[in-house]
């Protein structure tokens, strides 16, 4: 069953050369294709679970030189989160876009996007991830300059050239990796690897340009204007799949390639930024007007919690606690991307109802869009990080872990951090309950609030009471993986 | 008894309020017919439910449910007697104000929301009440805190979004505290799974210093909702809320969850004797004592009703945080019938006001002279109410006294515990008889401005004035008759035997 893993990728690819070919009908292609993707992941996910991690070498040339493609659980799920939020997505972007000036640019885009995503979750080797990482820079900055505006325009350039200095840097360091070790792959490159000064200098232009890709403090300056100008089904796969894909890289190559390598000092460093983004990200969504800004500064603050993660998990030793923590990394990052892309996609709704996203002007709104603001407090409760929600099991994982080895700035970091982030979520929610009316911009149907509601139950209900299958679902990969 | 229903009740009696919950939140706003149904239907099919749970409890029947959300987290529903005491009050009073919501709100807007967060807020404290782990407590913490916030900002005007914002900013705070605390026990100590006498006695090598630090997180988050001093300054805020809401989150949801979460902790997660030997009983004792003399005090300068009857709250609640710091059966048994004595008093006393301000639109005290003749079944209602509070007998708040009495006498603790339950009931009959005595003898001052033209037979909407009036009549019979089986009192007599068996 090994083609199952060029199926997410083949569909994208033929349904974005589709949309070419018929625009008329490009979104129905999006939707079909994006459906089927999902429904190849779960099959993959599932041989997964059965089989253990799956490889496939394209076209039959001997390992390490063709195009591989592998699956593990790691990445099995981070697929099944991308091809979920994806198709919620697309599913809303039909009517999102219906109107717009950019319809027929978007849809080709729009699955380009998603084939990078998935291509990158499967990639084997260094080359293959470096390509697919280019083709999602590429694809990411030219939706999010669709919208327009002059400052959608402006922020998608600054961030095509620092996605390209990011791609750069990543390069250099597996330029460094083939001259050491003749090999890109990533299983032949885990067995050969040692510490020495040629592979801590790869390891660090590596990271500092996936550091730059994922938006860490303090090189998330791009971020805010990208995510919150873009249009809403566009900035909601950025900030729940296209920076988080560029942490997983790092994830991936610090746990497996890098593991001998590992010095306390680097994963102390991303605690560190992680905190200090988890701090700064909030503070900002706290004071912030508009809505989507909002969002996007809470993206920042989320994605400082993954790297804080990081950090434990990398110096603690093989076992069942790792394994735990580990676990509670990957639900936390899938709450996070059903939760935050439920977030932008309420934040487009309201702002295509009520013409605008400053939250002090949206009083009453709520009342109009009853199941939007549902959604929104749904989402909100998985990105504080309250019951029943994955990441509360995750944050409590994270907790237990620090308050065990008494690392109290950790704690305090988590507890003033969640309490920001009750501080800017309800800020919105605040705006609810209030009676004074607007003037309504559209007419809106409840079926297009659909998708939204479901990604927000998806992170705050399922991934809450089920949160235990990730566990053990990463526990099947415990004993194969990479290395 | 199958071991199918054994397993499957307690989901079902969480089930009976979720499930109308999201049923109504689907509702046309319109639809008040089929909403009134599913409310009714939901209480009553819970109070059935319940009454099954009290026979098998009693006959030490079993039941549990559990489930794996983590590993090493697993969502427990257990019922044991203390369970039951207050899954059964949750239960009568939510029928209750029920009822007296439909009434209370008939013909405003946003009923649908109002209503599905309503039974959101019971799911959550019969979820408290039937925790069987301290996972499980926090997680229907926090989920009372969410399903509440919506009720106290009903009514959308700028101060009841201030008041929801100010109780949101305490409870999730007292949250944060509660989960550092119990997810540090955990770490250290292991599942935490309630078992009547304590568990953390029998585990070896715990270092007690650090076994205080947690109970001062844990009685810290717990505090903010049982309105400890000086954590309580949300409760006054939070009196924006509609009369309903207010109702049942002074007798019952949001207040007695913290108190229960106090009784659960140091009964059932330390054991009351372990507690002792670390030493925390007593700062907490003192905390209660305090709180109980300046809630009265506050009480006194109130004009507004509603917020004279938040401050006695705040002084009556601790009386469970107080006859659970003082060691000994006899204190145990009072501070646990409390949790329902006050309940029943405080409820009445809620709904009588909320009837005065909704038939006459009488908010103020100073406006009550002569409601008495107006609106007779209301007022003594809350007579017994308030004569309950004060500790005169028969009526139910005599009791819960009583026991908190002997119990300091037995534990040697009657010089400091004595004074402060003299002087709390000197404060309470000085804030309660002078509202009594306005209301029957004074003549009436002005008419009734906002009087209701169509009120019907009674004195005002039959669903208005009977919710106070049964109330005020169970207040009156667990006090006459709590010597009876399956009273309030003999059942906590129980529960008292299997703690310190």
């Amino acid at each position: 069953m090994t083609n199952l893993l060029v199926w997410p990728v083949l569909l994208s690819l033929a349904a974005a050369l589709g949309t070419l070919i018929a625009p008329s009908n490009a979104a129905r292609i999006a939707t079909v294709a994006a459906a089927l993707s999902l429904w190849s992941v779960l099959l993959l996910l599932s041989a997964v679970i059965a089989e253990g991690p799956q490889w496939l070498i394209l076209g039959g040339w001997p390992q390490g030189l063709g195009i591989a493609l592998h699956a593990d659980p790691l990445s099995a799920l981070f697929l099944l989160m991308s091809a979920a939020v994806c198709l919620a997505a697309t599913i809303f972007a039909r009517r999102y876009v219906e109107h717009s000036r950019y319809r027929s640019q978007f849809w080709p885009l729009w699955l380009l996007l998603q084939t990078a995503i998935y291509a990158l979750l499967l990639a084997a080797d260094l080359f293959n991830i470096y390509v697919t990482l280019e083709l999602l820079g590429l694809s990411a900055v030219t939706l999010s300059a669709l919208g327009g505006s002059r400052a959608a325009v402006q922020a998608a350039v600054n961030y095509l050239i620092l996605g390209l200095l990011g791609s750069l840097l990543f390069l250099a360091g597996i330029a460094l990796i083939y001259g050491r070790y003749a090999s890109l792959d990533l299983q032949l490159l885990a067995r050969v690897v040692e510490p020495g000064p040629s592979l801590w200098v790869a390891m660090a232009l590596m990271t500092a340009g996936l550091v730059l890709k994922s938006a860490l403090f303090p090189l998330h300056f791009w971020l805010p204007a990208v995510h919150a100008n873009a249009p809403a089904p566009v900035s909601a796969v950025l900030s729940a799949l296209v920076v988080k894909v560029a942490f997983y890289l790092i994830m991936r190559l610090w746990l497996d390639l890098f593991n001998p390598a590992v010095m306390s000092t680097a994963a102390d460093l991303f605690g560190v930024f992680g905190a200090l983004a988890i701090v700064w990200g909030s503070w900002q969504a706290m004071f912030t007007a508009r809505l989507k800004l909002l969002a996007a500064y809470s993206s920042i603050a989320q994605l400082g919690y993954l790297f804080l993660f990081l950090s434990l998990v990398l110096v603690m030793p093989e076992g069942e606690d790792r394994q735990l923590l580990l676990g509670a990394l990957v639900l936390f990052a899938l709450s996070h991307g059903f939760a935050k892309s439920a977030l932008f996609l309420a934040a487009g709704t309201v702002q295509q109802y009520a013409g605008h996203d400053r939250i002090a002007e949206l009083r009453g709104v709520a009342g109009q869009l009853p199941l939007t603001f549902f959604s929104l407090g749904l989402a909100g409760v998985a990105l504080i990080g309250l019951p029943p929600s994955g990441s509360f099991l995750a944050k409590w994982q994270l907790l237990s872990t620090t308050l065990l080895a008494g690392q109290w700035y950790w704690v305090a970091v988590v507890v003033v951090g969640s309490l920001m982030a009750c501080v800017y979520m309800f800020r919105v929610l605040s705006v609810a309950f209030g009676e004074e009316g607007v003037a309504t911009q559209r007419i809106h149907s409840r079926r297009e609030e659909l998708p939204t509601l479901a990604l927000a139950v998806t992170a705050t209900l399922i991934l809450g009471l089920g949160g235990v299958w990730v566990w053990r679902v990463l526990d099947v990969g415990a004993a194969g993986g990479l290395g | 008894m199958s071991a199918g229903l054994n397993h499957w009740l307690l989901p079902l009696i969480l089930g009976s309020s979720l499930i109308p919950a999201v049923l109504i939140f689907c509702l046309a706003e319109d639809n008040s017919r089929l909403r009134t149904v599913l409310n009714l239907a939901g209480a009553v099919a819970k109070m059935l439910l319940v009454g099954v749970m009290i026979w098998g409890v009693f006959n030490e029947q079993i039941y549990e449910t559990r489930w794996t959300f983590a590993p090493g987290m697993d969502l427990v529903l257990h019922a044991d007697a203390l369970s039951v005491l207050f899954v059964t009050l949750s239960t009568v009073l939510w029928l209750l104000t029920t009822v007296y919501a439909i009434g209370y709100l008939k013909k405003t807007a946003h009923r649908s929301r109002f209503f599905g967060f309503f039974c959101l807020c019971v799911t959550a404290t019969v979820g408290l009440a039937l925790a069987g782990n301290l996972f499980t407590f926090v997680v229907f913490y926090e989920l009372l805190t969410l399903a509440t916030y919506p009720l106290v900002a009903h009514k959308g005007t700028a101060e009841a979004i201030r008041g929801a914002r100010i109780y949101l900013a305490y409870t999730l705070s007292g949250g944060l505290l509660l989960l550092v605390g119990a997810v540090w026990l955990r770490a250290i100590a292991g599942p935490l799974e309630f078992s009547q006498g304590g568990i953390l006695g029998s585990i070896a090598g715990l270092d007690p210093d650090t076994l205080s630090w947690i109970f001062l997180l844990l009685i810290a988050g717990l505090g903010v909702k049982a309105a400890l001093f000086p954590l309580h300054g949300w409760l006054p805020q939070a009196m924006v809320a509609p009369a309903p809401v207010s109702a049942l989150l002074h007798a019952v949801a949001v207040v007695k969850a913290g108190a229960f979460g106090i009784v659960r902790v140091v009964y059932d997660v330390y054991g009351v004797e372990f507690a002792a030997d670390l030493g925390v009983l007593l700062p907490l004792g003192v905390i209660a004592a305090v709180t109980i003399i300046y809630g009265s005090i506050k009480a006194l300068g109130q004009d507004n009703l509603k917020k004279r009857l938040a401050y006695s709250t705040i002084s009556q609640v601790s009386y469970i945080a107080l006859g659970t710091a003082i060691l000994g059966p006899s204190a145990t048994v009072g501070g646990l019938v409390h949790l329902v004595h006050q309940g029943l008093m405080k409820i009445t006393l809620f709904f009588a006001a909320g009837n005065y301000a909704e038939t006459l639109g009488v908010h103020h005290i100073s406006a009550m002279d002569g409601v008495g003749r107006r609106m007779p079944g209301t007022t003594l209602a809350f007579t017994i109410g308030a004569l309950g509070m004060i500790g005169i007998p028969p009526v139910a708040g005599f009791i819960s006294k009583w026991y908190l009495g002997i119990g300091a006498a037995e534990a040697g603790a009657l010089f400091w515990v004595m004074p402060v339950l003299l002087a709390s009931s000197v404060l309470n009959a000085g804030y309660f008889l002078p509202i009594l005595y306005r209301a029957w003898f004074k003549p009436a001052s002005a008419d009734w401005a906002s009087e209701e033209p169509h009120r019907g037979r009674f004195e005002t909407q039959g669903m208005l004035l009977w919710p106070p009036v049964i109330t005020a009549g169970l207040a009156l019979m667990t006090g006459l008759f709590a010597g009876a089986p399956f009273s309030p009192l003999e059942w906590v007599q129980l529960i008292a035997v299997r703690e310190y068996r």
